[in-house]
């Protein structure tokens, strides 16, 4: 199958969209940026193929009648045999970078001590993950960082105490090792993964199996890749590979929502206000200048001036009975004017949703210098998940512009990403 | 490793040349006698000071001079100190900054004192507090030339007759006074004939933007062209010995069918897309902005900017004949004192004549005076012409406001976009 992809290099997530050629979107994949360009392309592009073969998987499944109605639950315990084989080697590749870092006069003279400890913690934290993997079990990231990293807090401790052990040491050799893994381009036998998935899963029924494995044979034959987001110059890609992020947000806009003709687009970094033309040409657009003030990394800020989490952020701003009014969208001022409000007896919920109004007035601003919302108008970007984000900007839209539609895909984080996938449609197919 | 000289052609060399004389001229000022004047380059008086023997010094040209040298961040940093605020613009800053860092030019020399200020001001109203500040530093006298604006779009006898007798009344017996020459107007009409003759010159090359390839860059090129006439030279032999030569290069490069020198000596023959910019240019990153414009194939064929003192492409020369009241009508025809909607005329105008595939506006920071209006501006411009505007933000010389990737980002997304309007065809840009 002759795959086309589309790679968003934002400032803190990478995503990646595989299109066929009849531009359906056959997969989807993101990971953090985590400073590193090239291996959050690899990480992305990879996470996008694989759920590229689950697409093909259910469309495999979707013929066989035997399971109908069932293949939901198929695909679900597929992936999360595959995310389990993918988990295990990822720890595989971990515990021997930790070796390999057991060195310097730190470890003098309890090199064997050491090794034998992570030895014994990598032993449990393999035999812990399959309850992570287990079905029904909501894993709390997506991330090999997160997940690999809780377990070894835990494990870690009880083994170097049982063996007399100061944690410290191999806490050190972990947070070393981590980064070199987490940065180094995963593995490229997918088919090989999924074969195991298979083989760990209970789809033994020829019924199922044939299916699977023939989609699982048929090749992935990357054929046009674009690159896009700021960290698109980073790519080795020829230049006519790289497609600025303005055009693929309007683009992926125009992909999702046909009629759309103004598009938002709050990112970490720059808010965006585009214009697009009924086949999806940008016409107009305008963002901020180098200050990120309002953008979606404000959120970020105040999150962890609050010590929450940024998902936290949108509902408890919900609970808002009263708005506070905040002036400054400065990101660095932002912790200055919460304490201040808090001070001053606020409650943390009206505070909140002043700040989610000030990051959609200066939104406001951005689209009025770009000539204003027209219907229909879509919203995109990490931010269009924050729902207070959201409950405040189509107050704005309709107060300033009337009833124009609002749109808000669910992935809409994908933007982008769609945006450069079709691109490398274009680019071989027309 | 150090950083690749530019390349220079030899009208470039000249001009350095000329500047360097200058600033010796004005450094020298205690050996020679001679008085210096500062002043602004739109709607300057070039040839009048000249009749004076009178050495000009602009304050805005040192200021980008420090900005191409990499010194302007200091210097403002230190005007700001003293109390100037981050908003204002950044030439006056930078002139202040550098009088509190020992007012060094370029030379290495001390700036001397000025003897007079000459205050002809074309719509940046700025420049008054500017020179305000300075008669406060200097304790010289203040020459103020008033230059109604141009409201209505067009000027009046009425203007020109209250320039005029500004200049006789004022501004000649003020230079008289000052550097003790009494006024010949048979000298000022020598000069003026020198002025037309360089102008000439100048708007042949200019025109020649309309050529494709482009033989030259109308922005980034195009402040090299617009050096001497602007500045301290305009009625001079060697502003039409400059000319000439200049004149000469250009016609070589249409004769081979060719573009500009890009800085990295290379003819930039592969010219994409074809600009009208509006509004002057970043000068502290100046080659790394130039760079982002030829590495994606974009000239510029006109721009606003090679206006800003003086629109002789519109037909306007300085003339022997009449050379008070061409003088007047040169202060009131610089870009600057032009309303908004001659600027639409213009700019939508350019862009027909040079068959430019849009407008692209750098929109300075710190000036007020520019940037009032200009998102107003593209929008008109888009609206009458169906081509595609962009806009993008920088400064003058602060380098704090100089985003490289910010930048970048928006001139890729145009030239992108313009690219893509032309392979899919598009709908019409903007709805009339």
């Amino acid at each position: 199958m002759r795959c086309f992809i589309g790679i968003d290099l934002g400032s803190t997530t990478t995503k990646a969209v595989v299109m066929d050629e009849n531009l359906q979107v056959m997969g989807r994949g993101i990971t953090n940026s985590r400073s590193n360009y090239d291996t959050a392309a690899a990480v992305s592009k990879q996470e996008a193929l694989i759920d590229t073969r689950l697409t093909l998987f259910r469309r495999a499944l979707s013929n066989v009648s035997e399971v109908s109605g069932q293949v939901d639950g198929i695909l679900s315990d597929l992936e999360r045999n595959f995310r389990h084989v993918q988990f295990l080697e990822q720890l595989d590749d971990l515990e021997q970078t930790c070796v390999a870092n057991i060195k310097g006069p730190r470890f003098a003279g309890r090199e064997k001590a050491v090794i034998e400890a992570l030895e014994g913690t990598f032993s449990r934290l393999r035999d812990s993950s399959a309850k992570q993997y287990a079905p029904g079990v909501k894993r709390k990231s997506d991330f090999f960082r997160d997940l690999a990293g809780a377990e070894f807090m835990s494990h870690g401790e009880a083994v170097c105490k049982e063996a007399g052990l100061g944690f410290d040491l191999i806490l050190n050799v972990y947070d070393k090792s981590i980064i070199e893994v987490e940065n180094r381009p995963p593995a490229g036998d997918m088919e090989g993964k999924f074969v195991r998935a298979l083989e760990k899963g209970t789809m033994t029924g020829s019924s199922i199996l044939k299916p699977v494995q023939e989609a699982l044979a048929i090749p992935l034959e990357e054929t046009y890749v674009v690159g896009t987001g700021y960290g698109r110059v980073r790519l080795p890609f020829p230049k006519e590979h790289i497609r600025s992020e303005i055009l693929c947000h309007g683009l992926g806009a125009h992909m999702m929502y046909p009629d759309t003709r103004t598009v938002l687009d709050i990112g970490g970094q720059d808010t965006k206000g585009i214009q697009v033309d009924p086949v999806g040409i940008v016409e107009n657009f305008q963002m901020n200048d180098r200050c990120a003030a309002g953008c979606g990394r404000y959120l970020g800020y105040i999150a962890d001036e609050m010590n929450m989490g940024l998902h936290e952020l949108g509902p408890l701003a919900m609970n808002s009975t009263k708005q506070v009014r905040i002036n400054s969208t400065c990101t660095v001022f932002a912790g200055a004017e919460l304490r201040d409000r808090l001070a001053l007896g606020e409650k943390r919920e009206d505070i909140l949703a002043g700040l989610h109004r000030a990051i959609i007035l200066r939104a406001m601003s951005i689209l009025s210098r770009a000539g204003g919302v027209k219907d229909q108008f879509t919203f995109t970007g990490g931010v269009a998940k924050n729902e207070a984000a959201v409950r405040e900007l189509r107050k704005l839209i309709k107060e300033n512009y009337g009833d124009v539609t609002i749109n808000i895909d669910p992935d809409s984080i994908y933007t982008g990403a769609l945006g450069g996938a079709t691109f490398a449609v274009r680019a071989v197919v027309n | 490793m150090s950083k690749p000289e530019a390349v220079k052609e030899p009208s470039m060399e000249m001009q350095k040349a000329m500047i360097a004389r200058n600033y010796d001229a004005i450094t020298s000022k205690h050996e020679t006698g001679r008085k210096v004047s500062s002043t602004f380059v739109p709607g300057n008086l070039n040839e009048l000071l000249m009749c004076f023997d009178i050495v000009n010094n602009l304050p805005e040209i040192n200021a980008i001079q420090a900005g191409m040298r990499k010194a302007s961040g200091g210097y403002i940093m230190e005007a700001e100190k003293s109390g100037h605020s981050e908003d204002v613009c950044t030439y006056v800053k930078a002139d202040i900054g550098q009088m509190s860092k020992g007012n060094i030019a370029p030379n290495g020399k001390p700036y001397p004192n000025p003897d007079v200020l000459m205050l002809s001001y074309t719509g940046c109203y700025t420049f008054m507090k500017w020179f305000e500040l300075l008669r406060e530093e200097y304790k010289c006298p203040t020459l103020m030339l008033h230059v109604p604006y141009e409201g209505d779009g067009h000027s009046t006898k009425n203007m020109r007759d209250y320039i005029v007798k500004q200049l006789k009344e004022v501004v000649i017996p003020g230079l008289e006074q000052v550097s003790g020459v009494k006024f010949d107007i048979d000298r000022l009409r020598q000069y003026l004939r020198n002025s037309a003759k360089a102008e000439d010159n100048l708007v042949w090359c200019l025109e020649q933007g309309k050529k494709k390839p482009s033989p030259i860059d109308a922005y980034f090129g195009g402040v090299y062209y617009i050096g001497p006439i602007f500045t301290a030279f305009r009625g001079t032999e060697d502003a039409v010995t400059y000319y000439e030569m200049l004149r000469k290069e250009v016609q070589n490069r249409v004769d081979a069918k060719q573009g500009p020198l890009t800085p990295e000596g290379t003819y930039f023959n592969d010219q994409k897309y074809r600009l009208i910019v509006e509004g002057p240019p970043n000068w502290t990153n100046f080659r790394e902005f130039w760079k982002m414009f030829y590495d994606e194939g974009a000239v510029v064929v006109a721009s606003s900017y090679t206006k800003v003192g003086g629109l002789y492409d519109q037909g306007f020369r300085h003339d022997p004949d009449n050379p008070l009241e061409s003088l007047a009508d040169y202060c009131l025809g610089c870009y600057t004192n032009l309303n908004l909607p001659t600027r639409v005329d213009l700019l939508a105008k350019y862009v027909e004549e040079y068959e430019a595939d849009g407008l692209l506006i750098n929109s300075i920071k710190s000036c007020n005076s520019f940037s009032a209006g200009q998102l107003m501006i593209m929008k008109e411009v888009e609206r009458r012409t169906g081509r595609p505007g962009a806009f993008i933000e920088t400064d003058l010389v602060d380098p704090r406001y100089f985003s490289a990737a910010n930048v970048k980002n928006r001139l890729e997304s145009y030239f992108q976009m313009i690219e893509q309007k032309r392979r899919g065809g598009g709908s019409k840009t903007v709805a009339a």
